[in-house]
């Protein structure tokens, strides 16, 4: 047991924190401990580098003008549209669309291949775990075309119920099977693969919300088979403002456009358009450029990392965190309590201790972790708490870390109870 | 020690004056704030338009709870249109903490209660550009 414990202590960072300039930063005259990276990861000085070098030296609109600046940044642009595809393993760079975030990919998604595929009574299936971007694009769908929604239930252990999706699939024949590869609230890593090939077995079109999982397992969409997969840039040490919308190929070529303007057409006439080939076809107006170069540095500082080596650090982090957390007296975690398919994301609740006077105090240590609903209140209700305090590792997280959090909460607790 | 979390905010917490719920009130409000899960709901008993009892029951963080508890002691024997003249800033004065912009709903939440629920005032207008 010592042993182990000793072992724990000594996990160090992945990434070397000097990199992330962020975290020299003092909170409150003490180092910063950023124990939020669900909610948005930091970015290191690779990422800032590229995209301050991008404004300085290369700062033109892509796909227009026949001069040197414009067809480097071009350039630049589309290979790291290159780049996203062989990190996730698509068939093709036209596979990968640049969107704002994971959110706007549902969106787009719900929009184009929602309205044209949905008729009334058609189900969506849905898992009680999703964060409200993979349930509300779904629920506005719903309300248009008279769809109706389904739900996967979780287990009081934080994991999916699969006997209750094969029945569900089953009575149900959902149109659209869409869930998250891993909960921003619970951290279940939910065993994706079974999922999609029972859905396509149903017949159902899957989507995955990889907003957090992209960020920290690796990524194979061939491998899994999900039609579409949406995720967000910031999450995974990269600027805010640049997400992406992943397709199979048949499925993006059957799609209406999503929204008009530049880049997307082929032809206009006054009355009459013609879109755009893939990608280009769902990318309207000027595209976040530095974002997307930003993004690019991010993958390859993932890459020099591995995925493989960033998802086993976390798994050793979480294992961590979780025995640290369970001794706490009055600490209730929500979600698995085993290190086994679990992102590096614990959510708990402390006796009667309200997770915001949680988080405030522990801000005063210059220990940042997240208090509330998480974009995801059906999922809190499924739990029976208002709110969840919510601690998350990345690659610059370490166990001394852990340990401070531990102690902090420990005095909290003093304090309030 | 932490300036927020002032020995006497912690007491109107876990010892919160005026809690429990009134039998017939005259007047009834709740709100919660979705952001964070606080609940407030409050009964006031008139004799005129003077409270001459009031009770707030609810769940939250310690600042919107000692926030309710301070205002409800304030509120005994007052009448509506003293009530009334309660500003935001009246509330920050009675907490005598400072709240940071991201805790304000927090601190606020007994207030609006008063306001909108007992007292009926209209949505404040917050859309000033400063
Ligand atoms: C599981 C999950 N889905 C979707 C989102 C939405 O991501 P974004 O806000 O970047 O669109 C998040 C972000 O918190 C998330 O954790």
């Amino acid at each position: 047991m010592l042993d182990q414990t000793n072992r724990a202590r000594s996990i160090e960072a992945l990434a070397p924190r000097a990199d992330f300039p962020i975290l020299a930063r003092p909170i409150h005259d003490r180092p910063l401990i950023y124990l939020d990276s669900t909610a948005t990861s930091q970015k290191p000085a690779t990422v800032l580098d590229a995209m301050d070098s991008y404004y300085r030296q290369t700062n033109a609109n892509v796909h227009r003008g026949a001069y040197t600046l414009s067809e480097e940044a071009s350039e630049q642009y589309e290979q790291a549209r290159r780049h996203i595809a062989r990190f996730i393993h698509a068939h093709s760079w036209r596979e990968i669309i640049f969107t704002r975030n994971t959110t706007e990919g549902i969106n787009l998604l719900a929009w184009t291949w929602g309205l044209s595929q949905l008729k009334a009574r058609d189900t969506i299936l849905l898992t009680e775990m999703e964060h409200h971007s993979n349930l509300v694009p779904w629920q506005i769908l719903a309300q248009r075309t008279g769809a109706q929604l389904a739900f996967v239930p979780v287990r009081e252990d934080g994991r999916l119920d699969l006997d209750a999706y094969r029945q569900l699939l089953e009575t149900h024949m959902p149109k659209l099977v869409a869930f998250s590869l891993m909960s921003n609230v619970l951290g279940t890593i939910p065993p994706a693969r079974l999922m999609v090939e029972l859905a396509h077995a149903a017949g159902a079109t899957v989507f995955c919300d990889g907003a957090q999982s992209v960020a920290h397992l690796p990524t194979d969409v061939r491998d899994l088979d999900c039609d579409a997969l949406a995720f967000s840039g910031h999450k995974m040490l990269g600027p805010t403002g640049i997400g992406v919308l992943y397709g199979k190929r048949a499925l993006l070529e059957a799609l209406p456009p999503f929204m008009g303007g530049g880049d997307m057409i082929g032809e206009v006439q006054l009355h009459t358009f013609t879109p755009n080939a893939l990608p280009w076809k769902f990318e309207a107006g000027t595209p976040a450029i530095a974002e997307v170069i930003g993004l690019a540095a991010a993958l390859s500082y993932l890459e020099h990392l591995e995925m493989a080596r960033v998802a086993a650090h976390e798994t050793a982090l979480v294992d961590y965190m979780l025995a640290r957390l369970s001794a706490i007296p009055g600490l209730r975690i929500i979600g698995p309590t085993d290190a086994v398919d679990r992102g590096a994301v614990v959510s708990f609740t402390l006796a009667e201790l309200h997770p915001h006077d949680l988080a405030t105090l522990l801000d005063r240590d210059g220990i940042a972790i997240r208090a509330g609903h998480h974009c995801a209140q059906p999922l809190m209700e499924r739990f029976a708490v208002p709110a969840t305090a919510r601690a998350s590792a990345y690659v610059y997280t370490n166990a001394a870390e852990i340990d401070a959090l531990g102690v902090a909460i420990e005095r909290a607790r003093r304090l309030f109870l | 020690m932490d300036d927020l979390y002032r020995e006497y905010i912690l007491e109107h917490y876990r010892q919160p004056h005026n809690k429990g719920d009134l039998e017939h009130p005259d007047r009834f409000a709740a709100y919660a704030n979705p952001l964070c899960g606080d609940r407030i709901q409050m009964g006031v008993r008139l004799e005129g338009d003077c409270v001459v009892e009031v009770r707030f029951n609810g769940s939250g963080c310690a600042i919107s709870q000692a926030s309710a508890s301070m205002l409800t002691d304030r509120m005994c024997e007052a009448t509506l249109e003293e009530l009334a003249a309660i500003t935001k800033d009246d509330i920050f004065e009675m907490l005598g903490v400072s709240i940071s912009p991201a805790r304000q709903r927090c601190a606020l939440l007994a207030w609006e209660v008063l306001r909108k629920g007992i007292l009926g005032q209209p949505e404040e207008d917050d859309d000033e550009a400063s």
